[in-house]
């Protein structure tokens, strides 16, 4: 229960929020007018108990609704065309009501007005951005698949808590970042940092003692469910549904890249770092001691052990070091998807997805796996309806399961 | 078991195996008595083997299991590579090598555990390529494991039970209705319960099978197998972690299995348990069968002795046997690994 | 603080619809787990396509509710099919992840697709005037554990439901048929030595728990009057999994008690918690809300601790459980 302590150290800093208001927000501008903010216009949100709330749009366009956190009603959320200057009209096939679902604290409603004046690009213009959009995913999400990959290489467990030790990055970066203060940079080395301890903490705590009591591989993995429901529900008694953001860099301007695609400044920090810490790690198993004792451990634990390889020290590193980069990549994914108690839970299956397409408990597949994974999640969206990009990807590992099940580098067989 | 299931006329099998047993007839020793337990049938099984020729590949007069061009490799390494091997019907024949011979390996295949990349085999005249493990148990060839395979948390009535085949409860729309199966499953448990008592077990009938020490487990593996009817019975190691006291049992208990009317093939290190109950002796080195013969003359036999420890070897095998029998304790824990790849 | 409100809103909600509906899916993993081994993650698919296939079938075309129900069991069916017939020849863990897998993508599909008969978030409705004509009830609202008539109709045929299918269970496991299914459990390889066919036989268990946990999402569909996909996400198979633990896999019973404690000591955890939420020296560290993320920690706190310490629930039989690593 030592992971529970730990939890509750590093929260102690963490506020804790009250079942807030909700705010209704948007602005209105028609397009017909060179996007000019409408003012005066009446805006309403209907909750299913019945209350109402109004609003109005000030002379930006815009206009905030609050709704009391004591009235959790679905909302409607209806714009008065009455109320609408006369040139200006809602779009056509635009509706005046909105019913905004997800259980977030900012809803932003769009009212679009006047024409519809938006460039259609064709699918393959899309093409390069969505290349790039899916590498840049699948690096983030490699951090997470090569930890999975290496604690199931070393011990068998397939962890389901897996996920929960990414958002663990993430609220990291966020508590040092927003709640400290300190500079991103800094803050997602500090997670990084606590995500390692937290690995170590993981492993002396439960994991270990678990393998020292022969604790059956199928337990291990209800045991990990149970963990995960632990974790993100105390993830989510801190934050609630809200979608947290770090301080800095949340939204950076794009640079054109050759007219194909655009990037950020913060991507390329995210990329050199996610290389560099990759790199890092199979250099590390590649020619280091500790490294080899690793791999000798995942080819035959029982082997190893037998020619003097210290095995629990050799797992308790890739528990160190393999939620050490899933923290960093809940760091890094704190910035795209924004930081949410389900952020490691919305992941798992695709870490999972990357770590199997690959091979379960090699490196490399790991890699190539999360890579496959990344652009095959952002290019399915141009056949596919976005909303079931994560249903291709499941769709991709159960066929590449079935195709091949050991992965497309985990190895067929062994010698008896 | 009726002793009248395999043919008395064994040289009808064809005209080549006549002429082997027709120059036999002239010019080969007479046999010891067979004594008084056995019947004339399997004496005559275990005489004709005196006119194989002793080499590698050698074609008996009745064999149940006929084998051709077998090949199994794993990465680059050839597992198993056997031209041509016949086992005989109604004797006991031993499976020997060194480590790594892939005697297992050929055990896996030929029971449709594993599948050869290549070559055909057939068993009481059914080929059996592609043929899934449970349907060749069906046919009657049936095998234990070198690590005793009970089933833990069932008991020891239980297991036995399980090795009945034919049974109507087995199938789901029946199962739900006691009528369909119950005469069927008092007559299986009466077998099961004079087998327990043979093999002496019957006091352990409703243990935990898991609480059975390890030479119990062998028994009751065995007596499981003979649940199924067979008519071949393939040992992996039946002596390996039996302690000595059982070891003479168990030996009795192959022998009855002979002397019933099936036929035995095993694997084994321990080289007074195939120089004592062996008709028979076929050994296997990097994956081929390089000798055959009964085991007087296997036992002496310098390709044998190469195989095992090289050239320059004068030294009878079962000596060499304790020494790679210590080694053989590494070979469980790489078989454990095994079982994790998919299959 | 009320306490005897807490106890009869437990006893409300551990015999409720939605106990039926998670009892009934903890009993297809308890064939499938308990008895043959077989790790389904994905229960929550099966209940999902029991409830969507039978409601749109209904709602969208008018099909008479019981070829409705044959419908939804028939594509359950060959759900089982298509998810078992590549993956149970393979280690284990490979039906899990694809188990889970399929019930992520059915949960997508269901919530965002074919929306003219799954109507995306909302979810279907309007499809239970045909079982609620069958109820014989007096009309008289919530005389017995403040139940409402329709449900305490659902109820009555939900708990009528677990009983037959405990009964059939319980004769299943007796048979030699269920016998196989332990040994399966046990080890394979000595299955197929002895001339069974593992494979079918895994087969079979994976759709008989398929098909309960089928009939699983009919009684949750009835009772909640809709159908709403995001019901069905992983939380489910992990709370009918917890639920099975609890009460004994490998039991006939386990998953049946396991569901009623579950959900009556959730309840009972809810009312009490949010009642001492509404203390203001307690509301500082715990509002409504964290009331109830707190009872789900305690859910994973809960099935950890059964799987360390008890893994063979309250009333099973340690010796005789699949936990040993396959």
């Amino acid at each position: 229960m030592l992971v529970i302590a730990l939890l509750a150290v590093v929260a102690v800093g963490a506020p804790t929020y009250a079942a807030g208001d909700r705010t209704v927000q948007g602005t209105l501008r028609n397009s017909a007018d060179n996007n000019a903010p409408v003012a005066g216009v009446k805006i309403s949100a209907q909750t299913s108990t019945g209350k109402t709330y109004t609003g109005v749009s000030n002379d930006q366009g815009r206009f905030v609704i609050t709704v009391p956190g004591s009235d959790s009603g679905t909302l409607t959320v209806t714009l008065d065309t009455k109320t609408l200057p006369d040139a200006v009209q809602i779009r056509d096939g635009a509706s005046n009501t909105l019913r905004p679902t997800g259980s977030l604290s900012t809803i932003t409603v769009n009212f679009p007005l006047g024409p519809d004046t938006r460039q259609v690009s064709t699918a393959w213009d899309q093409v390069p951005q969505l290349l790039y959009n899916g590498l840049l995913f699948g690096l983030v999400l490699s951090l997470g698949a090569l930890g999975l990959s290496m604690v199931f290489g070393t011990t068998g467990l397939s962890n389901f808590s897996h996920g929960e030790l990414v958002t663990f990055g993430a609220f990291a970066t966020y508590l040092g970042n927003r709640v400290v203060g300190l500079p991103i940079v800094v803050a997602v080395a500090v997670a990084v940092v606590l995500s390692a301890l937290f690995g170590y903490l993981n492993d002396k705590g439960l994991w270990g003692p678990l393998r020292r009591r022969g604790t059956g591989l199928i337990a291990m993995m209800i045991v990990s469910i149970g963990l995960q429901f632990l974790l993100r529900n105390f993830y989510q008694y801190f934050t609630g549904g809200r979608a947290l953001t770090y301080r800095e860099y949340v939204t950076p301007a794009g640079r054109d890249a050759f007219g194909l695609f655009t990037y950020t400044n913060r991507d390329v920090v995210v990329i050199s770092i996610s290389l560099l810490a990759l790199v890092a790690v199979t250099l590390a198993l590649q020619f280091t001691r500790l490294g080899r004792a690793t791999r000798a451990v995942s080819d035959n634990p029982a082997l190893a052990s037998a020619t003097g390889i210290n095995v629990g020290r050799v797992i308790a590193t890739v528990w160190i070091v393999g939620t050490a980069l899933a923290g960093l990549s809940g760091a890094f994914l704190g910035f795209s998807q924004s930081v949410t108690y389900q952020l490691g839970a919305q992941v798992l299956l695709l870490v999972f997805a990357a770590t199997c397409v690959g091979g379960l408990g090699s490196v490399w597949g790991a890699m190539i796996g999360s890579i496959i994974i990344g652009l095959f999640v952002e290019t399915s969206t141009l056949v596919i309806p976005s909303e079931l990009k994560f249903a291709g990807a499941m769709v991709l590992l159960v066929l590449v399961l079935l195709v091949r099940p050991q992965g497309l580098l985990g190895r067929a067989e062994r010698i008896g | 078991m009726p002793t009248d299931n395999f043919p008395n006329d064994h040289l009808s099998s064809g005209a080549a195996r006549k002429d082997v047993s027709a120059a036999g007839d002239t010019s080969q020793p007479r046999v010891p008595d067979p004594g008084a337990g056995e019947n004339k049938s399997m004496h005559e099984c275990r005489t004709a083997l005196q006119l194989v020729p002793h080499e590698a590949g050698a074609a008996k007069p009745d064999p149940i299991v006929v084998v051709n061009g077998i090949r199994r490799t794993f990465g680059g390494l050839t597992a198993v590579d056997v031209e041509h091997l016949e086992i005989q019907r109604g004797v006991i024949t031993a499976l020997i090598g060194p480590n790594g011979a892939g005697k297992t390996t050929f055990f896996n295949l030929l029971t449709g555990f594993d599948q050869p990349d290549a070559g055909s085999w057939s068993f009481d005249g059914a080929p059996l390529k592609g043929k899934a493990a449970y349907k060749v148990a069906r046919l009657g060839m049936v095998r234990t494991f070198q690590l005793t395979r009970v089933l833990s948390k069932l008991t020891v009535l239980e297991n036995m039970r399980m090795g009945a085949t034919g049974q109507r409860g087995e199938r789901l729309w029946a199962a739900a209705l006691p009528a369909l199966w119950r005469a069927q499953e008092r007559d299986i448990t009466d077998r099961a319960r004079d087998l327990l008592k043979r093999f002496k077990l019957d006091a352990k009938e409703a243990d935990f099978a898991g609480s059975l020490s390890g030479g119990q487990r062998k028994l009751l593996e065995m007596a499981r197998a003979l649940m199924v009817e067979p008519k071949l019975v393939m040992l992996d190691e039946p002596m390996a972690g039996v302690n000595p006291a059982l070891k003479q049992s168990l030996l009795g208990h192959v022998k009855s299995l002979r002397d019933q009317g099936m036929s035995v093939l095993f694997v084994e290190h321990d080289m007074d348990m195939v120089r004592e109950i062996s008709d028979w002796v076929v050994v296997m080195a990097q994956g081929k069968v390089i000798a055959e013969g009964p085991p007087t003359s296997i036992m002496s036999d310098e390709r044998v002795i190469d195989a095992y420890l090289g050239a320059r070897h004068d030294t009878d095998i079962s000596e060499l046997e304790r020494v790679i029998q210590v080694e053989h304790t590494h070979d469980h824990a790489e078989q454990r690994a095994d079982r994790e790849v998919p299959r | 603080m009320d306490i005897i409100g807490a106890l009869t809103g437990a006893l409300h909600d551990g015999f409720g619809y939605l106990a039926v509906s998670f009892c009934l899916a903890a009993i297809g993993l308890n064939i499938q787990f308990g008895y043959a081994g077989l790790v389904n993650f994905g229960q929550a698919a099966f209940l999902s396509v029991g409830g969507y296939v039978m409601g749109a079938a209904i709602a969208t075309s008018g099909v008479p509710t019981v070829l409705a129900i044959l419908l939804a069991i028939a594509f359950t069916v060959a759900l089982a099919l298509i998810l078992g017939i590549p993956t149970l020849r393979l280690r284990a863990d490979y039906l899990a992840i694809v188990t889970i897998a399929a019930a992520e993508i059915l949960r997508l599909v269901f919530g965002t697709s074919f929306r003219t008969y799954f109507h995306g978030k909302d979810g279907v409705t309007g499809f239970t005037a045909g079982f609620r004509s069958l109820n014989p009830l007096p009309n008289y609202d919530g005389f017995f554990l403040t139940y409402s008539r329709e449900e305490l109709w659902t109820v009555m045929v939900g708990w009528g439901l677990v009983i037959m299918i405990s009964l059939l269970t319980w004769a299943l496991m007796r048979s030699p048929w269920g016998r196989v299914l332990r040994g399966i459990r046990e080890d394979e390889d000595a299955m197929r030595s002895l001339g069974k066919n593992v494979y079918g036989y895994k087969i079979q268990a994976l759709i008989l728990g398929g098909v309960v946990g089928c009939v699983g999402g009919f009684v949750g569909a009835f009772g909640a009057a809709s159908v709403q996909a995001d019901t069905f996400n992983l939380d489910f198979t992990f709370i009918a999994l917890t639920m099975l633990i609890l009460g004994g896999a490998a039991r006939v019973l386990g998953p049946v008690v396991g569901a009623v404690m579950f959900w009556a000591i959730l309840s009972f955890l809810g009312s009490v918690l949010t009642q001492l939420a509404s203390y203001p020296v307690v509301a500082q560290f715990m509002n409504a809300d964290q009331a109830s993320t707190i009872r789900l920690m305690l859910v994973g706190l809960v099935l950890m601790l059964l799987m360390i310490y008890r893994p063979q629930g309250i009333f099973g039989d340690r010796r005789e459980i699949a936990l040993d690593a396959h």
